[in-house]
Formats: structure tokens, C-alpha cells, sequence
């Protein structure tokens, strides 16, 4: 086990990990809580049309990417709040459309697209080091934003109406919140890949929200749980030469199977 | 506007896309007053609450309260809604909800103060909560949680209390305490109370506004009970209750 850290990708792949584990506690908690999971699917699709966009101009992908989901999440939440279009129906546009204009773009670059298949679904063993360096960035504004609105989000995510009439600029703070998920998937993208996304930022939360009610628990216990989960993927796919991204998510899927039993006949809440 | 008028309603109307709610409301709320609205289902008892508060914007008509626009005024009032819907295992504790009436408070980035926490506490000794302070919200009975929701409104120290069929599911016995609480609290600020409950009328409140989509009758009481009559279409029965300090059996022996 330590010799495949000698590896230059091991050592990248291990610290993508972490600064994806990180991002799961905090921004999952919230995405849970506040029951946006189908937003943010929507918005890490709609992000797709980013990385085409990024192989179109031939720069990375990933940065491309990173206006698009902000855009799209910015969309969502406007379209849903401020004209008469459903939720629903603002997901459903925004998913689709991004995926079309990815694929446009694509189509429309020169040669064959290298690495496609890794945004997509996810390779966490060939994140290069100039990826770590955006995603140890997003992670930071990540971290403090929510340290900053921390008490808002939560009352937002408890009780919208109330928290508008006692003065928090909710609509901005609900906005501030989809861009919160918008720059996870990105730090996600590299290692579950744009569909797989959601995965990471719901199974963890929910598998913490099983053992606490108290939400700064909620949301270290759900960065350990997506931490160690991931390592463990990681290392299941070096080893038994799987897809990483597929690795992970089937083991999360596991987790929550045996965490769901043990909550239900042998642990109470702490 | 006069100095003591806290919220004035002049020819206001709203509907619901094409579904007209309310028409031609004029309505005056003056300081300390102890007001009640009573009106079947669907009268628009609620949406005049929501006109107050700015939640919603009337069609027609314009208002006032404290002298601002309502948006403005929001800061001023403490409301507890009719329903509060919540993931019954969000994680949330009791005092966590009741501090959230201090949010407006406090800037974005700042911590609450000992002054936000010793209100929410005396808020929930007020509603008789403050032994739950650290429970889960969700595990509580819904007349436990509507108290606590109650403390969350008083937390934000009002000038208008707005409450919206605030006793539907609390036990009786506290149903006394709490309006007695109100009487206390009516000293310090502006009630409205929205209800059903005609049998409080006429114990505890000193002016009634009845409402079915037009305001039937505004002012105090005493003239105002054979026009509710009026307004449901049938006789109601007036239950005249003792004042509270009476009706306890065991005070008298």
C-alpha cells in the first residue's frame, strides 16, 4: 500500500480525494438539507457544455467549465424564483442544453477528444497537478463562504419564508448557495466525472444525517465518511483495475446500504 | 399617518391569478391594540397577515405600516405562520430555531451575542419550553413545536405580533396560559390574532375585524359580535368564558 504513494499520480490521486471529501461534507450537508440534489444534477450536467467548450478553444476543461456551471446554477435559481417556470422545468432545460452544447462544441473541435470518457465519468488517477492547484482554490472559497453564511444557510435551509421576513437577503443567499454547489462539481468533475457527481454530493450527507441532528456534526461526519470512502475507492480501482469514479460511487452505494441497517437495528442517534 | 397608527389598509384587493380574495379593505391598527380576525375558510385572513408582512403585494391599494413600505417594516414584526413545513429529521435544535429570530440582527459573518441567546431564553421560558432548548425540534409534539415557534416570533422582540391560528394545536390548558401571556404582552406591543376561535373573542381581545373577502365590521367588539353572525351566515353561539384567573377551579375552594 505505501509503495504506490512513490507514485507521482498515486499522491495526486490521494489529495483530489481529500479536497473532494472536504467539499461532500460541507456543500452535501447543505445540498441534503436544503433538498436541491436535483439542482445540482442539473447544474453538473449543464456543465458539460463547459468542458466542450474548453477542448473547442483548446484550454483545460476543467477551468472552462467552471463559468458554465456558475452561469447554469445561476440560471436555475433565477428562471425557478423570478418567472412563473417551474423548478422543475428550469432543471430540466438547463440539464439538456448543456449537455447539447458540449456536445456541439466537441463536435466542432479539431481531432478526437482525448480524456472524454474521464469527465464524464470520472479518473481520479490521472488528475495532473495543475487541476489539484483549481480544486485546492475552489475548496478554499468553499470553506469560507460557508464559514461566512454559515448561521444564514442554515436558517435558509430550515425555514426560507422566516429567515426573508427577519431581514436575510434569502434570494442572494439562495443564489450564493447554487454557486456554492456549482464550484463543488467542479471539484468534483476529476474524480466521479459529470454523472456521477450527484453521488458524491448526496450519499455521504445522507449516510451522516442517520447518526446526527446536530449539523456542524452532520457536516464533519460526512467529510470523514466521503474522505475515507474515496481513498478506499480509489485504492479498489488502482488494485483491482476498475474505473475509479464507478469504483467509488458502488462503494458509497454500499456504505449507505450497511450504515441504513445498522442505524435502523443497532445505533441510536448521537 | 397618525403617530399611533402602527398599520393602515387603504382599498386594498388581491386575487389569487383571477380568484379574488380580498376587496376593498380599509383596516387601521393602532398602537397597543388587540386585534382579531375571524372569517371562515378562504375569507383572506391569512393573506392580510401576508399583506403586512410584504409577502405579498395587493393588486390594488395601498399600505402602510410604521409609517414605511411593509418590506421595510419587516423588522419590526414577529409572525408565526399558520403551517411551518420542515423535514421532520432536519438538524435543528430548539434554541437554534428561536435564535434564528435574531438572524436580522446580526450581520453576515457574525456570531450570535449573549444579549440574542438570554432573549431566546427568556422567549422559551415565556412559552414554557426552556427545558427542550437542546432538543431536536423534529422530535417534538406539533403543540410543543408551535410554542417554540411562538418564542421564535417573540425572539425578535416585536413592536406587531402577527399570529395566525396560533392555539390550533396546543392542549387547552396552555391555550389559557398563552393568551394570558398575550394580555401581558399586549402592554408592550401590537397583537393580531388570526382565528376561529370565537369563545377567545370575547374574553381576551378588545377589537374584531370580521372578514369574509370584505371587511364585514372593524372596531370594538361589543358591537361587532351579531355581525360575525352576519358574516357566517348563521347564528353563532357566543361561549362567554370567565376571565382566567376564575375559571381555575382549585382558586376558589
Amino acid at each position: 500500500m505505501i509503495e504506490i504513494l512513490h507514485y507521482e499520480f498515486m499522491r495526486n490521486a490521494l489529495f483530489a480525494a481529500v479536497l473532494v471529501g472536504i467539499v461532500c461534507g460541507i456543500v452535501g450537508a447543505f445540498v441534503v438539507m436544503k433538498k436541491i440534489v436535483f439542482i445540482s444534477g442539473g447544474i453538473s450536467h449543464a456543465a458539460f457544455g463547459g468542458i466542450g467548450l474548453g477542448y473547442l478553444l483548446n484550454i483545460n476543461p476543467v477551468l472552462t467549465a467552471i463559468p458554465f456551471s456558475l452561469l447554469s446554477a445561476l440560471a436555475i435559481g433565477i428562471l425557478s424564483k423570478k418567472t412563473k417556470i417551474s423548478e422543475d422545468s428550469a432543471i430540466g432545460i438547463l440539464w439538456s442544453v448543456g449537455m447539447a452544447l458540449g456536445i456541439l462544441f466537441i463536435s466542432l473541435s479539431p481531432g478526437y477528444a482525448p480524456d472524454l470518457f474521464g469527465y464524464l465519468f470520472g479518473s481520479i488517477l490521472t488528475v495532473p497537478i495543475s487541476d489539484i492547484i483549481i480544486m485546492l482554490v475552489l475548496d478554499i472559497i468553499i470553506i469560507v463562504t460557508v464559514l461566512l453564511l454559515y448561521k444564514e444557510l442554515h436558517a435558509l435551509s430550515f425555514d426560507e419564508e422566516f429567515s426573508m421576513i427577519v431581514g436575510v437577503p434569502t434570494q442572494t443567499l439562495y443564489l450564493i448557495l447554487l454557486c456554492l454547489v456549482a464550484l463543488s462539481i467542479i471539484v468534483l468533475i476529476r474524480v466521479v466525472g459529470i454523472i456521477l457527481v450527484i453521488a458524491l454530493l448526496t450519499i455521504p450527507a445522507t449516510i451522516a444525517k442517520q447518526f446526527t441532528s446536530n449539523l456542524k456534526k452532520l457536516i464533519a461526519l460526512s467529510m470523514i465518511t466521503a474522505v475515507v470512502l474515496t481513498v478506499i475507492g480509489l485504492w479498489l480501482s488502482y488494485v483491482f483495475d476498475l474505473p475509479s469514479g464507478a469504483a467509488i460511487v458502488l462503494l458509497l452505494a454500499l456504505v449507505f446500504i450497511i450504515s441504513t441497517g445498522i442505524r435502523k437495528f443497532l445505533i441510536p442517534k448521537v | 399617518m397618525k403617530k399611533d397608527t402602527i398599520v393602515k389598509l387603504e382599498n386594498v384587493y388581491f386575487a389569487y391569478t383571477n380568484v379574488s380574495v380580498l376587496e376593498d379593505i380599509n383596516i387601521t391598527i393602532k398602537q397597543n391594540d388587540f386585534l382579531g380576525i375571524i372569517g371562515p375558510n378562504g375569507g383572506g385572513k391569512t393573506t392580510i397577515l401576508r399583506i403586512i408582512l410584504g409577502l405579498l403585494e395587493p393588486d390594488k391599494g395601498k399600505v402602510y405600516v410604521f409609517d414605511t413600505s411593509a418590506k421595510k417594516a419587516r423588522q419590526h414584526i414577529g409572525y408565526l405562520p399558520q403551517h411551518i413545513t420542515f423535514d421532520f429529521d432536519f438538524p435543528i435544535s430548539v434554541s437554534e430555531v428561536v435564535l434564528m429570530g435574531r438572524l436580522g440582527k446580526r450581520g453576515i459573518g457574525r456570531k450570535y451575542t449573549k444579549t440574542d441567546i438570554s432573549v431566546c431564553m427568556a422567549a422559551l421560558e415565556k412559552v414554557g419550553m426552556q427545558q427542550y432548548r437542546n432538543n431536536e425540534i423534529g422530535k417534538l409534539s406539533q403543540g410543543q413545536r408551535q410554542r417554540v415557534f411562538i418564542a421564535r416570533a417573540l425572539s425578535t422582540e416585536p413592536k406587531l405580533l402577527l399570529l395566525d391560528e396560533p392555539v390550533s394545536s396546543v392542549d387547552t390548558q396552555w391555550q389559557q396560559t398563552f393568551y394570558e401571556l398575550l394580555h401581558d404582552l399586549n402592554k408592550e406591543m401590537t397583537i393580531v390574532l388570526v382565528t376561529h376561535d370565537i369563545s377567545v373573542v370575547s374574553t381576551y381581545i378588545d377589537k374584531i375585524a370580521c372578514l369574509n373577502k370584505r371587511l364585514y365590521y372593524h372596531g370594538s367588539k361589543k358591537e361587532g359580535m351579531h355581525k360575525i353572525s352576519e358574516m357566517y351566515e348563521y347564528p353563532v353561539q357566543l361561549i362567554t368564558h370567565a376571565p382566567a384567573h376564575n375559571s381555575v377551579g382549585d382558586n376558589d375552594k
